[in-house]
């Protein structure tokens, strides 16, 4: 399995791309195949303060509940609006239509200390 | 951890593989939506053969099934079988089952749940007072579910046995498949129609089977079904899961039940059941869909409006053939009425649910 090498990534199966001081979040290609069919992303936590690793929401698929950690601190401005008819993006396109939440990061230097695709590769792999 | 004859086919097949009951069994292969709506729609195939099985045998099988079982297993007559449920001494349901009756007071098979194999055969044998003949042919013994409406088409191909017309709940048995004694049972956990099929774990039996049903149903696109969909299978259609719905302290009137629970004879914990018949039950195993959005899960507790505990959640998922989010708890039989409002303690949230009928809609 290859990742995208201009994201970061967490221990918990997030990525994170960081745009100026604002970073989109989602879950990895690998976390979707372990959990399967997505059936509900619940995000409660817009507009909220958060630190790293505070639970930023809840992802489930048919069979199983998981929380969704936040990979930096900072503050959540929105959850994916196509996520709430379409939870299956998530499965179909990771990275892509199937993000999850936007933040400003409180310090983007937090995001570079995250792992990149080939520390990831090796968790996973 | 035990496999079944079939494990390697699953790994092979690319499964996720889990334990379940002390097997490793598949969960899934390409997803359980796409795998459940191919048995709503196609066939499937599912290997169940961490199932258990005991043959009872001798003139007094009947009355020892009779007298550790609710359902009436004298009404069986050759070739038929019935579901049932074999209750404690405090009328708690120490497992559900089905009973084939192969040779009417002579030869039955009871087939039981694969985490409770040795609970059932301990019980049984205490309760074995007058010399019943009784073997464990579990881990011998493969089981096939194959489900969906195109699935005895498919079979019917691969036998002389009359598959497409075998009545709901009955069975026959011979050559299927060139495999001698298969038994071939209308029975299933889906809802979906098809049958399930017996046989011995010998020679190369178990890989000749399935890889003839897979050939047979190549044309139609047959699939292989994981636990996942058949746990989202059988919630549609409202049947209990042992472990979630029913269990040691839920009694077979509590669990909607009572149509297998027979007081026209003696069996244990009758007296108790009896009673609660007579006063009335004071909860009951409910269905609920969701109006709120939300998934209700196992365990979660179920409120009224004031938002005081009248339940718990036993089973809960999205149903993929429903688009909608359903499961089934116990409430206060105060609240068990249809189209009651309940609320599902989801996280931090109290969802608004409603009591609807199995199976699901």
């Amino acid at each position: 399995m290859s990742f995208p090498a201009n994201l970061r990534y967490t221990k918990d199966h997030e990525w994170i791309l960081l745009e100026g001081t604002t970073a989109t979040i989602g879950i990895t290609n690998f976390a979707q195949g372990e959990l399967g069919d997505i059936v509900y992303v619940e995000v409660e936590t817009v507009g909220k303060s958060l630190v790293a690793e505070d639970i930023f929401g809840t992802v489930e698929a048919v069979k199983t509940v998981s929380d969704l950690f936040l990979p930096v601190a900072g503050t959540i401005l929105e959850l994916n609006p196509a996520l709430a008819d379409q939870p299956e993006l998530v499965n179909s396109d990771p990275y892509g239509e199937g993000w999850m939440i936007k933040m400003t990061v409180n310090n983007p230097a937090d995001v570079e200390a995250l792992m990149d695709a080939a520390a990831y590769n090796n968790l996973v792999g | 951890m035990k496999n079944t004859p079939f494990t390697q086919k699953h790994i092979a097949l690319g499964a996720k593989m889990a334990p379940f009951a002390g097997y490793n069994m598949p969960i899934s292969y390409t997803g359980i939506n796409d795998e459940h709506a191919a048995v709503r729609s196609n066939a499937g195939v599912f290997d169940v053969s961490h199932m258990g099985e005991f043959i009872l045998k001798g003139a007094d099988a009947l009355d020892l099934i009779q007298r550790v079982t609710t359902n009436d297993a004298s009404k069986l007559t050759d070739g038929k079988a019935q579901y049932s449920c074999m209750p404690n001494n405090e009328g708690g349901i120490i497992d559900d089952l089905l009973i084939y009756c192969v040779e009417a007071n002579k030869v039955y098979m009871i087939v039981v749940n694969a985490s409770n194999i040795e609970k059932d055969w301990n019980w049984i044998s205490q309760h074995n007072t007058k010399g019943v003949e009784m073997h464990n042919i579990s881990d011998k013994t493969c089981l096939l579910a194959i489900q969906g409406p195109n699935a005895t088409k498919i079979l019917q191909s691969l036998t002389s046995m009359d598959i497409l017309n075998l009545k709901y709940y009955t069975f026959t048995k011979g050559v299927f498949a060139g495999v001698e004694n298969v038994l071939v049972s209308a029975t299933g956990y889906t809802g979906a129609g098809g049958v399930e099929i017996y046989f011995e774990d010998k020679d190369n039996d178990a890989e000749k089977i399935w890889d003839a049903i897979f050939a047979a149903g190549a044309a139609q696109g047959i699939k292989p079904i994981g636990l996942g969909a058949r746990d989202t299978l059988r919630l549609e259609m409202g049947f209990c899961l042992y472990g979630n719905d029913i269990d040691d302290a839920t009694s077979p009137l509590e669990a909607g039940l009572g149509w297998i629970t027979k007081f026209t004879k003696d069996f244990t914990a009758r007296t108790i059941l009896e009673t609660q018949k007579a006063n009335g039950i004071s909860r009951k195993l409910v269905g609920f869909e969701m109006v709120d959005k939300g998934i209700p899960r196992h365990h979660y507790q179920i409120k009224d409006a004031a938002g005081n505990d009248i339940g718990f959640v036993t089973s809960g998922t999205q149903a993929p053939s429903l688009q909608k989010a359903i499961g089934m708890g116990y409430v206060n039989s105060a609240h068990a009425a249809l189209d009651t409002e309940v609320f599902i303690a989801v996280r931090d949230k109290q969802l608004k649910a409603k009591v609807v009928k199995f199976p699901f809609s």
